[in-house]
Formats: C-alpha cells, structure tokens, sequence
C-alpha cells in the first residue's frame, strides 16, 4: 500500500452533474495544490475528504490514509486535521483551552506542559489563558495550526487557509505550516485560487474546471 | 416535538366535536343531536359576539401591521428606529393581561389620563358615566390589542428584514427618485410580508379568540364569543359544555372565514399593487406619513409603559382621590396584605414555567441538533405544522381538551397544566432558537471532529456553550409566554392551579385597584425577569471572552 494520502477514482456529482473526478496518491511531506475558479467544487473536494460531504452531492471512490480505508469513517476518526481561511477558534475557551481540545489524554501536568510547549514553539509562550478573541489576525492562525498539530493528525487539509491574511503575515504563516508538514512528513491537500500559495507549495498542481477535464 | 404540539390541539378538536354533535356521555348526553346547536342558536348575543370577535379582531390585525409597515418603511435604518428596537423586548414580553389591565387604568373614566387633565381641562369633578373599556363596539378591546401586536409584527419583521437584501433595494430605488415611503412598499414590503404572513396569521387568530384581554377591556353584553364560550364551560350545568363546544367549533369555522377572507384581500391588494408598483409614479407625497408612523409606534409603546406606571403607583397609592393626579401618600400596605396570595401565585407561575420552558428548550434543542446532524433543513410544510397551535384558537381546541381530560380522569394537578402550556411555549421557543442556531458556523464542527472530538462532544462543549445566549433568550421568550397564558391554565387547571395572569384576571372585574396593581405587576415582572437574567448571564459568565459579545 502507497504511503501518504491517496484519492482513489473519487468521483463527485451533484444529481446528474458531475463535479470532480479524481485520482492522486499524495505522498508524505508533499503538497497537492488543486486550483480552479470559485464554484467549481474545490471546497467540496475538502468536505468530502474530512466526511462533512453535503447530502446534495454522490460520491465514489476511496480514501486511503497511510494504508488504511477511512472513507467510511467520522470526521472524529479520521485521522485528518484542517484549517479554513477563518481561523475558527472556539471563542468561548481561552487560548490554551482551545489547544487541550485538540490534545488527547496525558495527566493534567503532562497536557499543561505540552501545551505551554506548543505555545512556545509559535512565539506565543505565556498566552495560555488569553481570550483568542483579544489576539492578532496572525496569533490566532498560529494558535489554531498548533490546535491541529496536538491533535496528531496524519494529514492536512488547506481550505483557502491563508487567504484572510495580509501578505506579510501570509508567507510567514505559509511557510510554516509547510515546514511543518515537511517535518513531520504529512501530506497536504491546499485548496486555494492564489498562484503564490501554489509556488510556495512546490508540489504538484491540478485545475478544477479546465476545459481539458 | 409533534406529539406535544399538535396532539393536544388534534385531541381538543375532537373533544369539542363529539359534545358538539349532542355526544357527552358523563352528562347524560347520547348524540347525535342538535342539543348543542339550537341553544346557540337561541343565544340572543350570539350576532353580536359574531360581529364583535371578527371585527375587533380583523380591525386589531389591519391597524398592527399598517403601524409596523409604517416605522419600518419610514424610519429603517435610522437613530428613532434604534432606540424602538431596543424598547422591543421588554414590550413584548408583558403580557397581554397585564397590558390590558395597564390600559384599562389609563383610559378609563377615572383613569389616569383622566385625572391628569382634570379639573384643569375637562372640567371634571368626578369621572364621567362612560363605558371605558368596555365600550359595546370593542374599541378599548382593538386598542389593546395593537398596543401588544405591534411589538410582535415588528419583531417578526425585523427578523424577515434578514433574509431580504433590503437595503440595497431601498437605496436603488430611492436612486430612481422614489420617496422613503413609496420605495419601501413598492420594493422591500412585499418581500417583507411574503416572510411574515403566517405571523400575520397568528395576529389575527389571535385577535379574534383573545380571552385574558377581551375580559378587561371588551364589551360584557354580549362579550365576544371566546369570553362567551368560557363562560359557558364554566357553567355549573353541564349541558351548556355541549353549547360551548359547538361554539367553539363556531370560533374555528370564524377563524378559517376571516383567514380566508384576509388571503383574498392578500390576493386583490396584489393585483393592485402589482399595477401601482409598475406605474411609474415616485410617491414622494406618501413621505409626510412618516411621523405618523413614528406617532403610533409611540403611542403604542406609551399605552403599555404607561398602564404599568399607572398599576405601579396604584399598588404603593395610599389614598388617591379623583381628580388629583398623583396619591397622596405612598405605602407598601397592599404588597403586605397580598403576600402570601402573590407568593402561592408566584410558586405556581414559576413551577409552570420552569418545567414547560425546560422541556420546550430540550426538545427544541434535541430537534434542532437531529436536523443539523441528518443535513436536511425543516421544510414549508415543517414551518407550518409549527405555527398551526398558535392559528388554532385557544377557545377551539381548549374546551375539548378539558372535557377530554375530565373523562380520562387526569384534570388534576399541574401536569395537565404544564403540558398546554407546553403546546404554546414550544413554536414561540423553535422559532426563537431556529434562526441562531442554524447562523452557527457549521465549519466549528468540523474543525472539532477532525480535532478527533464526537458529535455528542462537539454539541456539548461547543455547539451549546457558544449558543448559550440565544438558547437563554429563547428560553426567556417560553417563559414569558408560559407567564401570559390566561385560558390554559383555567380551563385546564379547573382552578387548582393559580397563577399570577389567572389571579390578577380574576381580580379585574372587582375593583380593587391596588389588588390588581400589585398583581399585573407581579405578573409583568415575572415576564421581564427570565429576560433579564438572559441579558446578563451571558454577560457575566462570558465577561473573558470578547469573541462571543456581539
């Protein structure tokens, strides 16, 4: 079995209309870039990835994560963490609330510590029980990269992750949620319109909704 | 869900259908017959109360939403307009006996308003022999109305203004030259109303088979049919159960007539409107009409604020002669002397309350998070079956239900109780609760359940925190509801079960003003409280947290 995230004969229609027809092996540390216009079902790619696929739309096809068939599974046990372009932290929890979320088990000192680490990893060490609401556009996108991390997921998921940043913060934050990938050897799958995020990502790129498909 | 709705009423229209056929074995009566319809028939007030419940109740109706249309056409947007829309809440959440009561003490001959111009204007030493409230063509009864429909209409239009893009087609018609007023209802009104019939619906239902209200202000000879129908099931004799079922089923068969009646001139006003709309003409002289709007809204919210100013002095008055315009003295002297009935009030209002708003919020909230989870929004037919308790008149169904109960045997205690009151509390607190919920960013549960989080763990540790103030506002709304509800708790209650609305109706047609002061009052603030806490929890328990402080 491949390594990696592979897409095996997806096929996404929506009634009669078929939408995206698919068939990649994504291998760890790599990332795929999918392109296209907005409407054309890029997001949908993602939703059905992670198992939020709206009812509206049939699927075919599996999703293999490091050998294993997870197409079938919740979201929960997936395996796959994601960041949309909205950085989505829980805005009733502080900023270490929201990452013990992602973190699973571990006594009370051992999470403690692992998160005042992963604090400390972003430059943010000490921001355990601000409000995220009281946070920079560019803290909370690191806060929430680190949420996913502590969950220990086997991919990654880019729903136009980047797009609400501004272009300082953007190659910043980029760069280091593809380093991270990198180290950690996790595929990405970025859904984006924003040719730079595809440059940066220096992996292979497929277009949605090309007249050749 | 649908059970606890529309059982009740399905169950209440059968009910009232057997005894009206002549078929009410516990008295005696084996039908069919026509036992029930010719004393009806023979009821010499019956054209009356015939004429008196579709007029009040279409004219209560026609006048709310020409108000509504009116500040919302004229003042959208606009500073006036804010400070209406925070006044909405608390106008909306006393309750209908209260503001009935409320405006009985400012209109009446001796009322407030009266004292407070005279002698100086009107000359008057003692207060003229005029029947106010209760004047035989239900004006005080319709005005009563408005004052508490107005607030409704506006609320449910404010919610509508959400899914229409209205600003946008105001500003490009007004673009085009056309006046505030003009570009308003020839543009945003009909997107408007196409989202607020069914509330519309309910007004009027409502309006046309009010009792709490209609006993305060409305004429007594012949009282309107729903007061009637009440009157007749708490008959001693129990053959006139038989006549009030058939009454009741008069009052449905009246409902459907006006609803039709009202969904023709729907149509007509359309056609019309339709053609005035494409006419061309820029309406700029309509725009005078905007403190008009503004007027009546005003007048409105005073009729209401007012009546509670003038129940509050009366329950602290000591002594307050005629024409002057204030006491003489303040006392708490009728608050001791009714605490311990307020109390045992209180207890049974709040009992009520608190078990029917908790299951309205658990069954809301369970039916809410099943449809998010299954992925399929309620339908037009789903928004129906919602509002249908709420078009049904209370007199159509609750007399049978009663006689129902009566037989099972299970007329007694508070339960019975709880679950009417549960059958009006539920849609106010679905469609309180729908809205927010499903505006919550669906996104926030994916991102938990890739965080490796269940759906029950998403719902409880998210979902329900992050909802927490709309789930508590419409927990407010139900209880604000379950606090007015005059004819379920008597008719079903039989009298055991005495609230604060039960008790200070009860108290209207003696005239003991500081006796009903002290109870509308009551009464007011146990509807305003639930509100209260619902601003001001949130507040506290979020006081860290800026991202859910709108």
């Amino acid at each position: 079995m491949a390594e990696g995230l592979t897409i095996q004969a997806v096929e996404i229609r929506k009634g009669d209309h078929p939408l995206i027809a698919l068939d990649r092996n994504v291998p760890p540390g790599t990332v795929l870039t999918v392109m296209g216009p907005s409407g054309v079902g890029k997001s949908t790619l993602l939703s059905y990835l992670i198992g939020t696929l709206d009812p509206a739309f049939t699927a075919r096809g599996r999703v293999i994560l490091n050998g294993r068939d997870v197409t079938d599974l919740p979201t929960a046990r997936r395996g796959m963490g994601i960041l949309f372009q909205d950085d989505l932290l829980f805005p009733h929890l502080s900023v270490g609330g929201n990452l013990a979320f992602g973190l699973a088990g571990g006594d009370r000192a051992a999470r403690r510590e692992r998160i005042a680490a992963a604090l400390d990893e972003v430059g943010l060490a000490g921001f355990e029980d601000r409000d995220p609401a009281t946070l920079s556009g560019g803290q909370r996108a690191r806060v929430s990269l680190m949420r996913m991390l502590l969950a220990d997921p086997y991919a990654l998921l880019l729903d136009e992750a980047f797009s609400r940043l501004d272009a300082a913060r953007r190659e910043s934050t980029r760069a280091m949620v593809f380093d991270t990938a990198r180290a950690r050897s996790l595929p990405v799958v970025m859904v984006t319109h924003d040719a730079d995020d595809a440059a940066a990502a220096a992996g292979p790129v497929i277009r949605l909704g090309d007249p050749a498909r | 869900m649908l059970l606890a709705m529309l059982g009740p009423v399905a169950a209440g229209l059968w009910g009232a259908l057997l005894p009206a056929m002549g078929h009410l074995p516990a008295a005696g009566f084996i039908g069919p017959s026509l036992e029930a319809w010719s004393p009806l028939g023979a009821w010499p007030g019956l054209g009356d109360s015939i004429r008196l419940s579709l007029v009040t109740g279409l004219l209560a109706t026609l006048i709310s939403l020409a108000i509504v249309t009116l500040i919302v056409a004229g003042w959208w947007g606009t500073r006036p307009y804010n400070w209406i829309e925070r006044a909405l809440s608390p106008l909306l959440s006393v309750p209908h006996a209260a503001a009935a009561l409320g405006l009985a003490f400012l209109i009446a001959p001796s009322g407030w308003l009266a004292r407070l111009a005279s002698p100086g204007i009107t000359g008057w030493d003692r207060p003229p022999d005029w029947l106010i409230p209760g004047d035989p063509w239900g004006l005080s009864l319709t005005a009563g109305l408005v004052a508490k429909e107005v607030p409704f209409l506006l609320l449910m239009t404010l919610a509508a203004l959400g899914q229409v893009r209205a600003r946008a087609m105001l500003i490009s018609a007004q673009a085009m030259g056309y006046g505030r007023i003009a570009a308003w209802l020839k543009v945003v009104f009909p997107a408007v109303y196409a989202q607020i019939r069914l509330p519309v619906f309910v007004v009027l239902a409502y309006s046309m088979s009010v009792v709490d209200m209609a006993l305060i202000l409305g004429p007594s000879t012949p009282a309107t049919l729903s007061v009637q129908i009440v009157r007749w099931m708490s008959d001693p004799d129990l053959s006139m159960r038989l006549v009030a079922s058939a009454a009741a089923l008069l009052q449905l068969a009246l409902v459907l007539v006006a609803l039709a009646a009202w969904r023709g001139g729907e149509i007509a006003l359309r056609r019309w409107g339709i053609a005035w709309a494409t006419g061309g003409g820029r309406g700029a002289m309509l725009d005078p009409l905007r403190p008009l709007g503004l007027g009546l809204g005003g007048l409105s919210a005073l009729a209401v604020l007012g009546g509670i100013a003038a129940m509050a002095l009366w329950s602290v008055a000591a002594g307050w002669r005629f024409p002057d315009a204030l006491p003489e003295a303040l006392t708490a002297r009728s608050w001791m002397r009714h605490a311990d009935g307020l109390g045992a009030a209180v207890g049974d209002t709040a009992l009520v309350a608190l078990v029917a708003v908790a299951l309205a919020v658990a069954l809301t909230v369970g039916c809410l998070e099943a449809e998010f989870r299954r992925g399929r929004p309620i339908g037009r037919a789903g928004i129906w079956l919602l509002y249908l308790p709420l078009i049904v008149p209370q007199t159509a169904f609750l007399p049978g239900l009663q006689t129902l109960l009566l037989r099972l045997g299970a007329d007694r205690g508070a339960l019975p109780v709880i679950a009417a009151h549960l059958v009006f509390v539920l849609p106010y607190v679905f469609l309180s609760l729908g809205d927010p919920w499903r505006a919550w960013d669906t996104r926030q549960a994916t991102v938990g359940a890739a965080l490796g989080a269940s759906p029950g763990r998403v719902f409880l540790r998210v979902r329900l925190p992050m909802l927490l103030r709309p789930i508590l506002v419409a927990a407010a709304v139900g209880a604000a509801v379950s606090v007015g509800q005059y004819l379920p708790t008597l008719l079903i209650g039989g009298g055991r079960v005495a609230t604060l609305t039960t008790e200070a109706v009860a108290l209207a047609s003696g005239g003991d003003r500081r006796a009903i002061g002290v109870y509308a009052l009551a009464q007011t603030g146990a509807a305003l409280l639930p509100f209260a806490l619902a601003t001001l929890l949130p507040l506290a328990l979020w006081r860290n947290r800026r991202g859910l402080h709108g």
